[in-house]
């Protein structure tokens, strides 16, 4: 009983922790993407349209990974080159999302899906209790802890993602030493996208294996609520995406065993949560000062 | 560590005609320059002569309309900072292009090549900084580090990627005559090993003192290359305005009168963990004199501007008086009603909307204490935008403020013209208190020259100055009592005919005990 709840959270925390690994990347290089919702659900039409037509959900994957990067490019195109404002293009961007999947997907409303099989490691598998949680997992989950591991190690310990941290913190400063600024910001809004799109093709693939419109249902945005919750650091995504995870499971459990707390309450926790963060780390302007990417949200042009 | 096989080449680096056009304005217009391997050459102007955009172009951040640069005798077209450095060319700018969110060592790291590891780069950066007299730790957030120590960064930076030319842009308006002083060994240093630095700096002191060659810009041109050291400040100033600065006049101010601003042991917490506490801070200030307070950049003179003004309110009512009447709780508006003036450090985004126009940013700061003239319709506060033209004209007149057009946006003046502007706004009401943070600050000789004497004339026309300032040419110019500020603690005021320069500069320091006997004696005769 304990273990099927928990690989249901695990199950509703995966799309969460790989979007907002995404956003994180994004964000620490200084772009405000809040298209997440949007890039998710191309991720999501993409990756089971192409299972659904081709039988393999591994080339689903890539498709979704595709079709979530494609249309981040169009926001980094927007955004980086032309230089419009982050806000108003992240929120163009979902309800542009939101449309173009329900266009693309209307066909393969209803048809069943291609569910990604679990990958049993051997041995491992077998430890009592947590090997079937931990290795008894379809490939997505996997590539999620491999992408906290990854990300923290390309933050903070490679000079690539040092390049990105400064962009991220003062993008005037980073232009005058000769990096990149805009090549920067398009690779990690690439990244974002692909992140986001990944995040879709779990949840046609392996969340609930069918296509059904909007089905995205507000997880783009957790995704982004998480990425302040996590004040940036990669390994705070993973114990936020969980802890949001399980608020997601418990809401459908405690109406189901009928306790008496609304649904909306839970719902609207994640949310509650990051403002109680936010206003936690915003007290103190030091840390505020050096998790936050300080150039969040700027345009750059620059001066020539 | 540079070889100096240059010898057969006069000049490291040569600049032929170059020009550099933003629209049809020409803020570089036909320079040459020529710096030869080994010196240490001075590149002096006033505020907008063309120093900044020149040295960007040498530095590959501002790409030129026209003309050539020539490093050792080659010609180079200088596309990137990142080229500029493979050059040999290391800058340190005015405003610190660091990273607050990273340490020291990463912030280092970004400059220099991916391939070496960031523990190797922090421990030679704090070996280098050591033989250089500059003490670092590599491991410390840029955040939490004193400009002082920023600048450190940026000149072991600089170093650690052993160029053969250092540009430093006003690099002593930060630091104590002590620091200056530690600055200047490590050029000498630097010069020695064959190295060759372009100093730019608008202090004639300075650069007579420590500069072989001088190249004078005024107006994007060059007016005059010199040895400094065969120069008058007067002469090299003649070069850098075109005619010869007014010298600023002060007259005895006569005897003193009533007490206009007291201060009596006021303290005030931090607000924020980069704010200085204020501590048992007393002073007063009477009709006719003026008040210079000097101290090193961040030692509490934002904090004590902001309480002296009214921006942020003391807990003890009576600490603060103005002509008689406490104000400690009083706002800001409240504080000009009875007839006190201010003028904050920042220009841009304090002192006035960048965004804005001047009377615009005129009746900003005087809606309120001057109502009458500028708000009609009781109640309904109705703009006499007539009146507000009329006293921005006024004021731009007083002030010699140069602007395109009548009426143009605050971030369109030049840095000098807009402080006359503002200390001019403050000035058109003859406050009977007026406090100003950094007047001159960045601010060219002209401008600066002018604020002052307006300065000295408010006082002999019987107000209470309070200048706080870390300019000490100007502190000695203008005032005729200085107290210095050191981690919030003022200390007493003495005559400025009194003080010597080395005296400040040790009280600047943070000599504290000496400091604290005095302010000791200063309340025992407050007490009579």
């Amino acid at each position: 009983m304990f273990e099927a709840i928990l690989l249901t959270v695990m199950t509703a925390a995966t799309p969460l922790v790989i979007a907002a690994m995404g956003e994180l990347v994004a964000e620490r290089s200084g772009v405000l993407n809040l298209g997440v919702e949007g890039m998710m659900i191309m991720g999501a039409v993409c990756a089971f349209a192409t299972a659904h037509m081709t039988g393999s959900p591994y080339l689903g994957i890539l498709a979704g990974i595709g079709g979530g990067a494609l249309f981040s490019l169009l926001f980094g195109f927007l955004t980086l080159t032309l230089v419009t404002n982050q806000v108003a293009t992240g929120l163009a961007l979902t309800i542009l999302g939101l449309g173009v999947s329900g266009q693309l997907g209307e066909s393969f409303v209803g048809l069943a899906g291609t569910k990604l099989q679990p990958i049993v490691v051997p041995v491992l598998s077998d430890i009592p209790f947590i090997g079937r949680v931990l290795f008894a997992q379809d490939l997505i989950f996997y590539l999620s802890i491999a992408l906290i591991i990854g990300v923290n190690w390309f933050l903070f310990r490679s000079r690539t993602g040092l390049k990105m941290r400064a962009v991220g913190d003062n993008h005037g400063s980073a232009h005058a030493l000769g990096i990149n600024v805009v090549r920067t910001r398009y690779l990690a809004v690439l990244f974002g996208g692909a992140c986001a799109g990944l995040a879709g093709a779990q949840l046609s693939l392996v969340y609930t294996p069918q296509w059904v419109e909007n089905m995205s249902a507000g997880r783009g945005w957790i995704a982004l609520a998480l990425v302040v919750f996590a004040s940036w650091r990669p390994w705070r995504i993973l114990a936020g995406g969980y802890l949001f995870g399980a608020v997601t499971i418990g809401q459908l459990h405690a109406q189901a065993f009928g306790v008496g707390i609304p649904s909306q309450f839970l719902s609207a926790l994640p949310y509650a949560a990051t403002i109680v963060v936010l206003v936690i780390i915003s007290h103190n302007r030091r840390t505020t000062l050096i998790n936050t990417p300080a150039s969040l949200g700027k345009p750059f042009v620059p001066d020539r | 560590m540079v070889s100096s096989q240059d010898q057969g080449e006069p000049s490291l680096l040569s600049v032929r005609g170059l020009t550099k056009l933003f629209g049809t304005f020409a803020a570089c217009d036909g320079i040459d320059l020529d710096i030869a391997p080994g010196e240490i050459h001075a590149l002096l102007g006033e505020n907008g002569a063309g120093k900044s955009t020149l040295v960007k172009m040498l530095f590959g951040v501002l790409q030129p309309s026209s003309g050539q640069i020539l490093w050792q005798g080659k010609p180079v077209s200088i596309s990137s900072p990142g080229q500029a450095r493979d050059l040999g060319i290391g800058m340190v700018f005015q405003h610190f292009s660091l990273f607050e969110a990273l340490t020291v060592g990463e912030n280092i790291a970004l400059s220099l090549d991916p391939k070496i590891s960031l523990s190797k780069i922090s421990e030679e950066a704090a070996s280098l900084s050591k033989a250089y007299g500059l003490p670092l730790d590599p491991k410390m957030h840029v955040a939490d580090l004193s400009v002082g120590e920023r600048q450190r960064i940026e000149i072991v930076r600089a170093l650690l990627q052993n160029p053969k030319l250092i540009i430093l842009d006003e690099p002593t308006s930060v630091l104590t005559p002590q620091e200056a002083d530690r600055l200047f060994e490590t050029l000498f240093k630097l010069k020695a090993e064959g190295r060759s630095v372009l100093y730019i700096s608008h202090r004639l002191d300075e650069v007579q003192r420590i500069c072989d060659r001088a190249t004078v810009l005024r107006h994007g041109k060059v007016t005059g290359v010199c040895d400094p050291r065969q120069e008058t400040p007067a002469s090299l100033a003649r070069m850098m305005v075109g005619s010869d600065v007014a010298a600023v006049h002060r007259e005895d101010l006569g005897t003193p009168g009533e007490v206009l601003l007291d201060v009596k042991s006021m303290s005030f917490a931090p607000r924020t963990p980069f704010a200085v506490s204020l501590k048992n801070v007393s002073m007063s200030v009477r009709a006719g004199e003026v008040l210079a307070i000097a101290g090193v950049a961040g030692n509490g003179q934002g904090e004590l501007f902001d309480v002296l003004s009214g921006e942020y309110p003391v807990a003890d009512h009576d600490a603060i008086k103005i002509r008689g009447t406490s104000v400690g709780r009083t706002r800001i508006n409240g504080r000009r009603l009875l007839g006190a003036g201010f003028v904050p450090e920042e220009r841009h985004g304090h002192a006035a909307v960048s965004q804005m126009s001047l009377s615009d940013n005129l009746l900003l700061a005087r809606a309120h204490s001057d109502r009458k003239a500028f708000l009609a319709g009781g109640l309904g506060k109705v703009i006499r935008h007539g009146a507000v033209k009329a006293a921005t004209a006024r004021i731009c007149q007083v002030m010699d403020v140069r602007k395109s057009g009548e009426d143009p946006t605050a971030g369109s003046l030049s840095g000098g013209n807009l402080q006359k502007f503002i200390v001019g706004r403050e000035l058109d009401r003859q406050p009977s208190v007026l406090v100003v943070n950094q007047p001159t600050w960045g601010v060219d000789a002209g401008a600066a020259s002018r604020i002052r004497q307006a300065l000295i004339d408010l006082a002999k026309s019987g107000s209470a100055v309070v200048v706080i300032s870390q300019d000490l040419d100007e502190i000695f110019e203008v005032a005729t009592s200085i107290a210095v500020i050191s981690e919030g603690r003022l200390s007493d005021a003495y005559p400025a005919g009194t003080l010597s320069l080395e005296r400040i500069g040790l009280l600047m320091g943070g000599i504290h005990d000496s400091t604290q006997h005095a302010s000791h004696a200063g309340e025992a005769a407050d007490a009579h």
